[in-house]
């Protein structure tokens, strides 16, 4: 075989006194996809970040085809044919397909910009990926998440980019996005490209990858082949111990009627109504756009209803606002949570209280709010230093924990949770899972929307798929199949 | 109160001292090469001559961290003071005239509050607008002229000391930077101040209230430019229409000074009070130096940008 496309070794990166890569070695050869795998913190994106110039490591090497190279800046990782997609698209929306594909590289003519050459290029940029029939004077924010995400792909080969790391490419995407996705990955992987791919979800990785490669605390754990590699022992490699379960088991039985949603809908969501009991999950199943999210926001006062109504104990409620819904006794963990979730800004302390900030008389109770910030980190086992730390500084996993403590303090009657493990590892997950368990069996309503199957099966009472804002089955968790549900999120009747 | 000293306290303690560091370095500047500077009668009168911007500014600071910005200051402080002014000119007592003019900066701010709020407007032109509306309404109602005061009482307000030596500007300003600094870091209102500026969808989703808190926010900004208002009435004896033309950009020169993000979410008031320190000094100073005013605005100018490059992040 020939030099691999990337060898890094013996990486090492600090920030001040927090060590995040202890000599790592990372691999890729030309022709393979290979996962990254490892838990949140565990420095997958800090090694993406110094392959791509955006971090210099403190020590080690880096080699393009067996030449040793510094890239200090993104655009020398440019140079050496390494590209980025990032979880966060680079786009701007208002600009169209070939501006974007063009941005910062315009082609001009005399110092005037070329526009029909670059249309004519961008054509041949999406069609190299598949693309034909989208036209290259369409605007970003006319188009699909899917499609975004192909529009980056399609500006990383057209920049001629050998190494293309993909950063949870699937996590946005619906089933059939992420199949074209799939075959576009293969694709490129016949054409002797390397894709480095950043990922949690280990269906994914098993169905698409060639080998994977694990970190564990900013430490190298291993490089293994996927074929003959069972799922336990990457859990093993990444968490350092056998987890006894992915989702831990529930004992308790749903009690009375707790929540009625009756005939409920806007725009985006079509009289839905269901019944929600007292120490209940009930799962929320659908692909992207199918107004799950939509109807979360009506029940959480956020949005208007233009028809239907809620009941909270028998009682008519339907919030008008988010503070009123929570006066009610409802919490709603977000799924952005770095857009609606958290004050980034603000200290682990501060943002578990602001949903209630303890108070005499509008004065705070620092004490209160000291004790009651150290219950909830103990309660969610929470890993910080700290608890006056900027939650920016967390990982995703401890950020969500954070956005989950926020509720807890609130003691909710009715707890939406809307894709409460997106972006968490698993060992994360599994604590998400036990305080899920946990608060169904003290009592709480639960709604937890998810697009991870196996999830909403193993943690679900009942299963309520949505089909372009219908409502299209209420399945009980225990018969229900991903076929099923698939087969009613998909508007299958 | 304070919790022992993390890393992060330990950065954004350093990154805010650059401010306090800068005043310190202009301070021993001063002093080497002025040899007026450092006499407590220079030191108080550069106080009271602060004590304006600096009452204007405190307010200003909630509005900024709430990710908003006001520009209707200067013009609610010399309706405020003309309306204070006018009601004892037509015999009124002093206390009706100050509260009149507190209870209209207040309501003018929630008028800001409530255009940006509910009204969906920008701040930036929002008070743009109401800017030059209560201009306007200033110059209506003196008909362009000053107002007269002859209430000796009144008067001490901006002329007087405490214990004949501190001017009784400089109490108010640290009076009510001690109730603001509370306000800000101790009460639930601050708090949620805090959190609207840094991510205000957010904030609106954990149930703070946006609406009211923008109504009592820009509330407090007017509540503020008000007070500072009638104390520079009663300094120079008399309400002018054009007072304080040009005071809401050094109240947000202040502000940024002071280490407060400009974007919301971040800031302190303290800074805010070493921000209108630093512009009073330097002008204080450049003047002993016998530097022309022209090149005052020039070093003024500059100083702001120096400022404001060293606290990027």
């Amino acid at each position: 075989m020939n030099a691999p496309l990337i060898r890094m070794e013996g990486i090492h990166k600090a920030f001040g006194p927090v060590s995040v890569l202890e000599g790592v070695d990372f691999e890729l050869v030309a022709g393979e996809v290979h996962a990254l795998m490892g838990e949140n913190g565990a420095g997958k994106s800090t090694l993406m970040k110094i392959l791509t110039g955006i971090y210099a490591p403190d020590a080690g090497r880096i080699e393009v085809d067996g030449q040793p190279v510094s890239i200090s800046t993104p655009a020398d990782a440019e140079r050496y044919g390494i590209a980025i997609i990032h979880q966060e698209l680079n786009l701007i929306p208002s600009l169209n397909i070939a501006d974007n594909l063009f941005l910062g590289r315009e082609m001009h003519r005399f110092g005037l910009l070329d526009r029909k050459a670059m249309r004519e290029r961008a054509k041949e940029w999406l069609a190299r990926i598949g693309l034909d029939a989208l036209d290259p004077s369409t605007p970003i924010e006319k188009l699909s998440v899917g499609q975004q995400q192909m529009v980056e792909i399609a500006r990383a080969i057209g920049q001629n980019a050998r190494v293309i790391i993909m950063d949870e490419p699937t996590a946005a995407l619906t089933e059939r996005e992420t199949a074209t996705l799939f075959a576009l990955i293969r694709e490129l992987r016949t054409q002797g490209r390397g894709i480095v791919y950043v990922s949690h979800r280990m269906e994914e990785i098993f169905a698409l990858c060639d080998r994977i490669s694990v970190l564990r605390d900013g430490k190298f754990v291993g490089t293994r082949p996927v074929p003959g590699l069972d799922l336990d022992e990457v859990v093993r490699m990444m968490v350092g111990r056998t987890l006894e379960a992915r989702f831990p088991k529930r004992t308790s039985v749903p009690g009375e009627v707790r929540l009625q949603v009756e005939n409920i809908g806007d725009a985006a969501v079509h009289g839905v109504s269901f019944d929600l009991r007292a120490g209940e999950v009930l799962g929320v199943a659908g692909l992207m756009g199918a107004g799950r999210t939509e109807l979360a926001r009506l029940l959480f006062g956020i949005d208007k209803p233009s028809q239907g109504r809620v009941l909270l104990d028998g009682k008519t409620i339907t919030p008008r606002s988010p503070s009123e819904a929570i006066h009610a006794g409802f919490g709603f963990v977000t799924e952005d949570r770095k857009a609606l979730g958290l004050v980034l800004d603000m200290s682990l302390r501060e943002n578990v209280s602001l949903p209630k900030v303890p108070a005499h008389a509008g004065l705070v109770d620092r004490s209160g709010e000291k004790k009651q910030t150290h219950g909830l980190i103990d309660r969610l086992k929470i890993r910080t230093r700290d608890m006056e730390l900027d939650v920016r500084a967390l990982s995703g996993g401890n950020q969500q924990k954070v956005v989950l403590a926020k509720w807890l303090a609130l003691k909710p009657r009715v707890l939406i949770l809307d894709e409460p493990t997106r972006g968490v590892d698993v060992g994360g997950k599994a604590e998400i899972y036990h305080i899920i368990n946990q608060l169904a069996e003290q009592g709480v309503a639960i709604l937890m929307i998810s697009s991870e199957l196996p999830e909403v099966l193993a943690m679900s009472d009942r299963i309520l798929v949505m089909h372009e804002g219908h409502a299209t089955a209420l399945l009980n968790a225990a018969t229900a199949t991903q076929e099923t549900i698939m087969h009613a999120a998909t508007g299958g009747k | 109160m304070t919790a022992r000293l993390t890393w992060s306290d330990a950065a954004t303690l350093i990154q805010r001292l650059g401010s306090v560091i800068g005043l310190a370095l202009l301070f021993i500047a001063l002093s080497i090469m002025s040899p007026d500077f450092l006499s407590a009668g220079n030191l108080l009168t550069v106080l009271r001559q602060v004590s304006i911007n600096a009452l204007i500014a405190f307010g200003m600071t909630f509005v900024i961290l709430a990710g908003g910005i006001d520009l209707s200051v200067g013009a609610i402080l010399a309706l405020s003071g003309a309306i204070g002014a006018g009601l004892m000119a037509a015999g009124y007592s002093m206390w009706l005239a100050v509260a009149a003019a507190l209870g209209l900066g207040a309501l003018l701010g929630v008028v800001n509050g409530v255009l940006v709020s509910w009204g969906r407007v920008a701040p930036f032109i929002a008070t743009l607008g109401t800017m030059t509306l209560i201009r306007g309404l200033t110059l209506v109602y003196t008909d362009g002229r000053p107002i007269s005061v002859t209430n000796n009482a009144f008067a001490l307000l901006g002329d007087g000391y405490v214990a004949h030596l501190i001017p009784i500007p400089v109490v108010l300003m640290f009076v009510v930077f001690a109730v603001f600094a509370f306000l800000l870091r101790g009460t639930v209102f601050g708090r949620h101040v805090i959190a609207i500026g840094g991510n205000e969808e957010a904030s609106r989703l954990s149930g703070v209230r946006i609406a009211p808190m923008k109504l009592a926010i820009y509330g407090v900004s007017g509540l503020a430019s008000a007070f500072a208002g009638i104390v520079l009435t009663s300094r120079l004896h008399s309400a002018q229409a054009t007072a304080g033309a040009g005071y809401e950009l050094d109240a947000i020169a202040a502000v940024v000074l002071g280490g407060t993000s400009l974007s919301g979410g971040r800031g302190w008031l303290f800074g805010t009070l070493i921000g209108a320190l630093l512009i009073g000094f330097l002008n204080n100073g450049l003047n002993l130096l016998g530097v022309s005013s022209f090149y005052q605005l020039v070093v003024k100018g500059i100083v702001i940008l120096i400022a404001v490059l060293l606290d990027r992040r």
